[in-house]
This record gives structure tokens, C-alpha cells and sequence, in this order.
């Protein structure tokens, strides 16, 4: 849904104050995760994201989230998937060049990082080729699992 | 300009310390001479001499000519092989990779079968969506954008690996550049976005259609605070500039195509004429002559689909090689000739 879309790029600054407390605390509950064992999550975990993010981002479930680093507008949405974007066919109204009707992902991004504190700065980094093994799985386990491994060993 | 170390035609240049291709494009950039570049609109046939036809339109204009990938997500002739063509008989072709029909493991193979037909120079690109062209109902791939194509051709070339981490013996000798477009929105991100492509590996770009003088200066300005115009690492910036056969196609062009900008005084301007072709070619002299005199502009790049026979006219008026002569096959044999006679 564009319009909720739209609402989660104005709102940018905030969900990334969310978000950034809510990493700490599924990270936290690494070690649960790893009891009941994160191949048993994934299932449920998937369909929940894929629901929430879906509904604020139109989120597309690459599996390897980076809204943080993209202004909370999903680059999965670009019809060229540029995950560095905004490619040089955007028109002069801001909209796409393959779908006119839309808003480039990427003029949003762009004014959704503006507002952000961190992700002022990390919309500059180069973001690596997708992994597109991970199309449809659960990012958020992704973090948790990896974040929490990292926490654990250091 | 002419190298002592001048090759056998189809031979590459010795590597000179500082450079990372062994071609004539990186030479003449790094000598600090104003570069031409232009563009070969790859034929619709099988025929190589159509090619080389093509190309030598350019002849003692251009230091290096792009073969498009392509263009337009139009079926052509493939730019590999267009450039393969072109090296064969010396000629310094820039190979265009596009992002959307291609994935990962065939663009790798396609950087290492280049560098192996002797192409110095790729230019990085995501590439127009399918919709524009005549093959509408193809699957665009998009597997890359334009960055983690950059990243991953540097790690070809710099590190000897594939993206998967598997060793290559003998790594391209590549010059990678990419595209900007420094006229369309978001404007305040447009010289931040080529940081990023100097940051995924860049060495220079070609912009797209400038026909909006002062906005290219103030992107170029960016660029100099950046600090990304000096040192040894320094980006080189190619102004893409074009003829406008008459107002109409003009008109037509920035409805049309996209990311062109073209400003209502410039249509304006080429209405007003007698001849509308000539204030055209008039129009892309001054641009030329204009963003010459910008701080950091390595050259321009000139992109005349369909008016090729112009370039040489245009290149010739506006004086920007300055009484040199761009290498072609068979330059320096006519020089001696003409000595011997002299």
C-alpha cells in the first residue's frame, strides 16, 4: 500500500528509534532462540514479517532487510532492484521512469534518510549484491542469529 | 598525441605505473589532455564490416568509442562483440554492461572474455528497464545494480577472485567507469550518488545529455569539495553532450526519453533557427566550449545517435583537441607518408 508506504518515509526518524530498540531486544532473546532452534521459527517468524513490514514498507521478503540504510523505503520495490539507487531515468516529477504512477523508491529513501540520525550517513554505503538465497526468509532472524552470535563470542 | 611505446595495432599498451589498464583511454585521461569519447550504435546484422564502418566515421575524433549494450533494452549486436571487433584493428572501445539481461556469472564471464579480446575499458551500468525497448515481454534480470557490479569487477581485477571467492590466474586489466546523471532528481544527491560509485570503484563517468550548463556546474563543484577531482585516484568526468536534429526531436527526446533534461530556452533556441539541424550542432559547439572552461571536466563524451557524420564537424569546431590527433588504424603511417612527401 503506497500511502502507508509514503507514512512509513515521513516517519522515518521514528521507526528508526523503534527499531534500533527493538534490535537490542530480539538480539537479547538470542539465546531462547537457539532452544527452541531458529529452523523452527523461521515458518511463523516469516509470515509475521511478511505481514507487518509488508502492510509499512510493501516489503518484498528479500531476506536481508536494509530499510536502516535506505531512508525506510524498500530499494525491493524499485523495478530494477538498485539497492544503490536512484538509477538516471527518474523523471523530472520524482516519479519512476518503468512505472510513472510511482513515486521513486528512491527519492523517498532519500528524503525519508534526511530525517534520520544514523541513517543520514548510511544511506552512502555501498550496499553488496543481494544473496538471493534468502528470498522469502526472515530477516529479523538473520540479525538475531547473527548479532547474537557475534555477542556471545565477544 | 602520439605514445613512444606505440604497440602493433590490437596489441595493448605497457601498464604504466599508476594505471590499471594497458589502454590508450586511461593514457590520455591521465596526460591531462581534453578527451573525446563517443558512441557506436551497434548495427542490427551479423556483418563485422558494418562495424567497423561505423567506427570509422570517428576516425582521428574520438580517443575511445563506446559500443552500447543494448541501448534503449533494444536487441543489437552484443557490445563484447562489437568490441572484440573493434580491439582486433587497435581501436579503443569502452564495453557497456548492463545489469538487466545478464546475471552475476555470466557478466563475470563477460569481464574476463573483454579483457582477453584486449577491451581496456567497461563502463558499469544498471540499465534501462525492459519496457522502453522492443522486447517488452522479456524478463528484466536486474541480479546486479550498477554498484555491486563495480564492487564485484574490482575484486575480479584487484583481488584475482570471483565474487564466490574462487581464484582467476590472470585478473582483467580493466579501466571501470560508470554513468551519472547530474540533471534529474533527487539533485542534492547527484554528485553524493557518484561518491558512491568512487567508492564502489569508479575511475571515471560519462554523463548522460547536458544540456543545462549550470546545473553541471554546480554538480561538478560538488564533486571538486569532495575532493574526488584531484590525486591519483582522482575521478575523471566525461560531459555527455549531443546535436538536437531540430526542436521537434528535442521536444520528443525529453518526453521520451528517459533521465534526458532538456530546458525550454534550449528548444527555444533551436525553434528560433533558419536551420534547425545546423543551430543543433551550433548549440552542442557551445555547450562543449562552455564546460570545457569547468574545473575538473576530463572531456566530453558525445552522443550523436543517428548524426554520426556530425561528430567530426562538432569536435573539429569547438577546438577542444587543440591540433591533436586521437590514434586510429592507419594515423601514423599516413603522418609518415606525408612527411616523406613534405
Amino acid at each position: 500500500m503506497v500511502a502507508v508506504r509514503l507514512w512509513s518515509v515521513r516517519h522515518a526518524r521514528g521507526l528508526e528509534r523503534f527499531y534500533a530498540a527493538f534490535e537490542r531486544a530480539i538480539v537479547a532473546l538470542h539465546p531462547l532462540a537457539q532452544r527452541i532452534g531458529y529452523e523452527h521459527l523461521e515458518k511463523p517468524v516469516a509470515a509475521t514479517e511478511k505481514v507487518v513490514k509488508g502492510l509499512l514498507f510493501d516489503c518484498q521478503m528479500c531476506g536481508q532487510c536494509v530499510l536502516s540504510s535506505t531512508g525506510m523505503s524498500c530499494p525491493m520495490n524499485c523495478p530494477k532492484n538498485i539497492r544503490n539507487g536512484p538509477c538516471g531515468g527518474v523523471r523530472a516529477d520524482g516519479h519512476c521512469e518503468i512505472k510513472p504512477e510511482m513515486r521513486c523508491v528512491w527519492v523517498e529513501g532519500f528524503t525519508g534518510s534526511q530525517r534520520m540520525r544514523e541513517g543520514k550517513d548510511r544511506i552512502q554505503v555501498v550496499q553488496w549484491a543481494v544473496d538471493r538465497r534468502l528470498q522469502g526468509r526472515s530477516s529479523l532472524l538473520k540479525v538475531m542469529r547473527e548479532q547474537g552470535a557475534g555477542a556471545s563470542s565477544s | 598525441m602520439k605514445f613512444e611505446d606505440e604497440p602493433v595495432p590490437g596489441y595493448p599498451l605497457p601498464i604504466l605505473p599508476g594505471h590499471v589498464s594497458p589502454g590508450r583511454l586511461e593514457r590520455v585521461l591521465r596526460s591531462g589532455a581534453f578527451t573525446v569519447t563517443t558512441e557506436l550504435d551497434p548495427p542490427d546484422s551479423a556483418d563485422p564490416e558494418e562495424v567497423i564502418a561505423r567506427a570509422r566515421i570517428f576516425d582521428g575524433v574520438a580517443d575511445a568509442i563506446n559500443a552500447t549494450d543494448g541501448s534503449g533494452a533494444n536487441c543489437h549486436m552484443s557490445s563484447l562483440a562489437v568490441c572484440a571487433l573493434l580491439t582486433h584493428i587497435g581501436y579503443a572501445p569502452v564495453m557497456q554492461i548492463s545489469c538487466r539481461d545478464r546475471n552475476r556469472i555470466a557478466i563475470q564471464g563477460d569481464i574476463l572474455g573483454g579483457a582477453a579480446m584486449g577491451v581496456c575499458n567497461m563502463l558499469c551500468l544498471s540499465g534501462d528497464g525492459v519496457q522502453s525497448g522492443d522486447h517488452p515481454q522479456a524478463k528484466p534480470v536486474f541480479d546486479l545494480d550498477c554498484m555491486s557490479l563495480l564492487r564485484i569487477a574490482c575484486k575480479l581485477r584487484d583481488e584475482h577472485q570471483f565474487d564466490s571467492g574462487r581464484k582467476v590466474t590472470h585478473a582483467p586489466r580493466v579501466f571501470f567507469g560508470a554513468a551519472a546523471n547530474p540533471f534529474v532528481p533527487p539533485h542534492d544527491w547527484r554528485a553524493l550518488r557518484t561518491a558512491k560509485k568512487v567508492a564502489a570503484g569508479a575511475q571515471f563517468v560519462q554523463t548522460q545529455y547536458c544540456y543545462d550548463v549550470p546545473r553541471l556546474r554546480e554538480y561538478m563543484r560538488r564533486l571538486a569539495d569532495m575532493g574526488l577531482l584531484e590525486g591519483p585516484m582522482r575521478l575523471f568526468v566525461l560531459v555527455g553532450v549531443g546535436p538536437l536534429r531540430s526542436a521537434k526531436s528535442g521536444e520528443w527526446m525529453r518526453t521520451h526519453v528517459a533521465g534526458v533534461h532538456i530546458p525550454d530556452s534550449v528548444i527555444a533556441r533551436v525553434a528560433g533557427a533558419q536551420d534547425q539541424a545546423r543551430e543543433g550542432r551550433q548549440l552542442c559547439v557551445d555547450i562543449i566550449q562552455e564546460v570545457r572552461e569547468i574545473k575538473g571536466v576530463a572531456g566530453v563524451h558525445v552522443m550523436a545517435y543517428r548524426q554520426e557524420q556530425a561528430v567530426a564537424e562538432i569536435i573539429a569546431r569547438s577546438g577542444v583537441l587543440a591540433g591533436r590527433v586521437p590514434w586510429f588504424p592507419g594515423r601514423d603511417q599516413q603522418q609518415q607518408q606525408q612527411q616523406v612527401a613534405a
